[in-house]
C-alpha cells in the first residue's frame, strides 16, 4: 500500500509500545545496506498491529547464512524471512561476466536463488518474501536491447520472468513487488545516488515507507488479514449521475464522456469479484429504481447476480453497512466501502472504525489512479472455488428465505437434504485448505494457519490424520468448507490441531456431523480420547464453549472426549 | 538568507530526526557532541535539510564536513 507515513514517523514508532501487538519474527538478508529497512517495516508494523521482530543479517552475508547450517539465520528461527537481492548488484555482476556469458543471467541467477529457497526451505518452515528487481536501464544497447538476449535489460526482465514462474509453482514464497513501487514514483525517487555512495542503500528514504507497506501487506495476508468485500455506493461511484432524478437513460456510463470512467471503474470491480472479493451495494435510492440499471442498461459491467448483498433504501448508511456484514458473517476490518460523497464516508469511518473506507477523488476521471496504488485486496492465496464465492453468499440468502416458511428447524433442515464429501487433503483440495486455514477468524478453535507448503509437509508426516468436508444441499454446492488436523499425541490419544470452519455454514448440523465423523474414525483406529484446545483471539469467542457444548470433558485447559462412551449426535447431513 | 535563520532550520531538522528538543549547534559543533548523531543518523539529516531548503549535495559533500560551521556554508553557497 503506498503509504502516507514518512520514514520520520515511522522511526518514531520504535520508541512506541509494541506489547500488545502480534509478535511474529522476521529475518532480512540483503546484499546492501538494510538498517533504514528494518527501522520503516518495524514501523509500520505497528501501524498494522504487528511486534516484527527483525533479526538483520550482516551486510551482503545471503550466501553464507543460508548455506551453513549453523548460522545466526537458523538459530533466529524465523517465521519470515526477507530476502532483498538488489538490481545494483545484479548489474555488478553483470559486468563482470565474459561477453559470451551476458545471456546466461538470467538463467543462473534464477538457479541461485531456486538453490538459496529450497536450502532456506529444507531447513525451516518460514514463508519467505523475495523483493523483485526495479529495472536499471544502462543505455548501451538503446531501444535495441529489448531485441538483444546479451543485454542487461534483456535479462532482468527475463528475471522478473522467471521469478514470476518459480513464485507461481513454489509455495510459501511471496515476490514483494518493489518493481511496482517505482513504476508508481519513478526512479529518481526510488533511488538517491549520493546515499548509495556513501552507505550502500539502494532506497531512498522517501520510499522506504511504501516498501514497507508492501512487505508488511504481504505479512498480513500471510496472517489473515485481508480485505473479503467491497461494498458500493451506486449514484456518482458506480455510475455517473442520479438514477432517481436523472432516469435510467441519462445516467453516464458507457464510452462517451466521463462515462467511460464509471465503466473502468465496473470492470474494475468485476474482475475483483471474479477473484473471489464479495461485492455488496448500499445506496440511498428506492430498491427498484437503484436495480433498475443493473436490469435493464446495456453498458452495465455490473449485473445483479455479481452483487452478493444489494441494499437500497432511505435508512442511514451505517446501519445498512451493519446490516451487510450480518448477512455476509465477516469482520468490518475485512471489508472496504467506497462512496463519491464525503459527508456519508465520514459518517461510516465515524460509526465503524475498523472499517476500511478510502477517500475518493472528486474526479471520477482519477477514481482508478488513485485506488491502484493503495493495494487494498492484497492476498496470500487464489483458488478456483474463489469465483464462486458471490454466488454462495446469494445462496445463503435464499436458503434464510426459505427458512422463514417452516415451523421449525428440524423440519428445514431435513428438506435441505444436505451430503457432504468427506476426503482427506490431496492434491486438489490443497490450495482451498490453504485459503480457508488463512481466511477463517471465527470458527477456528487454534487459528493455525497452513500454506500449501505446510500441508505438503503434513501429507507427508506419518502422525496426522486430515479431513475435509464439503456442504451441498438442494439450493447448490457450499464447496470445501470445514477442516480437521488430527495429531497423534499418544497410542490413545488424538489431538485435534485444527479444527476450523467456513462461517456461512453455521447452523446446518455440521459440528455434529464432523464429531460423527471424527470419533467414529478414532474408535476404528483404536484411540481412546479425541483432545481438545481453544485459542482465544479478538475474533473466535464464538467458539468458547464450543466443545463443552459437544460434550467434551474440562481437563487441565483442554477438552477430552472419550470415544467409546460416544453417542453420534442427531444430524441430517449424509456422507456422501 | 542569513546564517542565522540558515542555523535555524538546520537546528529544526535535527530536533526531528533525532526526536530530541533540547540540541543546540553552533559553528564548532560536531557529531561527537550530539547524542544519537551517528553516521546513518546523519544520512537521515543531510536528507532532511536538502528538503528543507531544496538543494542537493553531492555524494562527496556529505562526509566532508568537519563541524556544523562547513555543512553551513556549504548550504549557504547553494541558495
Amino acid at each position: 500500500m503506498i503509504t502516507s507515513y514518512t520514514f520520520s514517523h515511522l522511526k518514531k514508532n520504535l520508541k512506541k509500545d509494541f506489547s500488545s501487538l502480534r509478535r511474529l519474527k522476521v529475518a532480512l538478508l540483503g546484499d546492501t545496506a538494510t538498517q533504514f529497512l528494518v527501522t520503516a517495516i518495524r514501523g509500520l508494523g505497528f501501524e498494522r498491529g504487528f511486534d516484527l521482530d527483525i533479526w538483520e543479517a550482516d551486510f551482503n552475508q545471503i550466501e553464507r547464512q543460508v548455506y551453513d547450517p549453523t548460522s545466526e539465520l537458523y538459530h533466529f528461527e524465523p517465521q519470515i524471512i526477507i530476502v532483498f537481492q538488489s538490481t545494483h548488484k545484479l548489474l555488478t555482476k553483470y559486468g563482470k561476466l565474459k561477453p559470451q556469458l551476458y545471456e546466461s543471467l538470467a538463467n543462473t541467477e534464477m538457479d541461485n536463488i531456486g538453490n538459496l529457497i529450497g536450502n532456506i526451505n529444507s531447513k525451516l518452515q518460514a514463508k519467505i518474501i523475495y523483493y523483485n528487481y526495479p529495472e536499471i536501464n544502462d543505455s548501451v544497447f538503446g531501444n535495441y536491447a529489448s531485441k538483444t538476449p546479451a543485454s542487461f535489460l534483456f535479462q532482468l526482465r527475463k528475471l522478473s520472468y522467471l521469478l514470476m514462474e518459480y513464485a507461481s509453482k513454489t509455495p510459501g514464497f511471496f515476490i514483494c513487488d518493489i518493481a511496482d513501487i517505482q513504476n508508481q514514483v519513478g526512479k529518481e525517487n526510488m533511488f538517491k545516488p549520493s546515499i548509495y555512495i556513501n552507505t550502500e542503500m539502494v532506497l531512498n528514504m522517501d520510499v522506504l515507507p511504501a516498501v514497507a507497506a508492501k512487505t508488511v501487506d504481504i505479512i498480513a495476508a500471510i496472517n489473515g488479514q485481508f480485505k473479503k468485500c467491497l461494498i458500493l455506493d451506486l449514484d456518482n461511484t458506480v455510475w455517473g449521475g442520479i438514477i432517481g432524478d436523472d432516469g435510467l437513460e441519462n445516467i453516464a456510463i458507457g464510452t462517451l464522456g466521463i462515462g467511460k470512467a464509471f465503466t473502468e471503474f465496473q470492470y474494475w470491480a468485476k474482475k475483483l469479484k471474479n477473484r473471489g472479493v464479495i461485492l455488496a451495494v448500499c445506496s440511498k435510492n428506492t430498491e427498484n429504481i437503484a436495480k433498475e440499471p443493473f436490469e435493464k442498461h446495456p453498458d452495465m459491467v455490473l449485473h445483479l447476480d455479481d452483487i452478493a448483498v444489494f441494499v437500497a433504501n432511505w435508512e442511514n448508511k451505517v446501519d445498512n453497512i451493519r446490516h451487510i456484514q450480518r448477512v455476509l458473517n465477516i469482520g468490518f476490518d475485512s471489508m472496504v466501502f467506497l462512496d463519491d460523497n464525503p459527508f456519508e464516508r465520514n459518517m461510516v469511518r465515524e460509526a465503524i472504525p475498523e472499517l476500511t473506507v478510502p477517500e475518493l477523488p472528486v474526479d471520477p476521471a482519477e477514481y482508478l489512479e488513485y485506488l491502484y496504488p493503495l493495494n487494498l485486496f492484497e492476498t496470500a492465496s487464489f483458488s478456483e472455488a474463489d469465483a464462486e464465492r458471490t454466488q454462495q453468499y446469494q445462496l445463503a440468502a435464499t436458503r434464510q428465505a426459505v427458512m422463514n416458511e417452516f415451523k421449525n428447524e428440524e423440519e428445514f433442515l431435513k428438506s435441505l437434504e444436505m451430503v457432504s464429501l468427506v476426503e482427506p487433503f490431496n492434491k486438489f483440495n490443497t490450495p482451498r485448505v490453504a485459503q480457508l486455514s488463512q481466511r477463517s477468524n471465527q470458527f477456528n478453535l487454534r487459528t493455525v494457519r497452513y500454506t500449501e507448503q505446510d500441508i505438503e509437509l503434513i501429507n507427508k508426516a506419518d502422525d496426522y490424520f486430515t479431513f475435509t468436508f464439503t456442504l451441498e444441499d438442494k439450493f447448490g454446492d457450499n464447496g470445501l468448507i470445514c477442516i480437521i488436523v488430527l495429531k497423534v499425541l499418544s497410542l490413545s490419544t488424538l489431538f485435534i490441531e485444527t479444527w476450523l470452519m467456513s462461517c456461512r455454514v453455521l447452523k446446518r448440523g455440521m459440528e455434529e456431523f464432523v464429531l460423527n465423523t471424527i470419533t467414529d474414525f478414532a474408535k476404528k483406529e483404536g484411540y481412546q480420547y479425541l483432545k481438545g484446545e481453544y485459542l482465544p483471539t479478538a475474533k473466535n469467542e464464538m467458539v468458547r464453549h464450543h466443545y463443552k457444548n459437544l460434550g467434551f470433558k474440562e481437563d487441565n485447559g483442554y477438552f477430552l472426549l472419550e470415544v467409546e462412551k460416544y453417542q453420534n449426535k442427531t444430524c441430517y447431513i449424509s456422507a456422501k | 538568507m542569513e546564517r542565522v535563520e540558515i542555523l535555524e532550520n538546520v537546528k529544526a531538522v535535527f530536533i526531528d530526526v533525532l526526536d530530541n528538543e533540547d540540541i543546540e549547534l553552533s559553528d564548532e559543533t560536531t557529531a561527537k557532541d550530539v547524542d544519537d548523531w551517528d553516521s546513518l543518523n546523519h544520512i537521515q539529516l543531510i536528507v532532511g535539510i536538502e528538503k528543507k531548503f531544496k538543494i542537493r549535495f553531492t555524494s562527496q559533500e556529505i562526509q566532508s564536513w568537519k563541524n556544523v560551521g562547513e555543512m553551513l556554508n556549504a548550504i549557504q553557497a547553494k541558495l
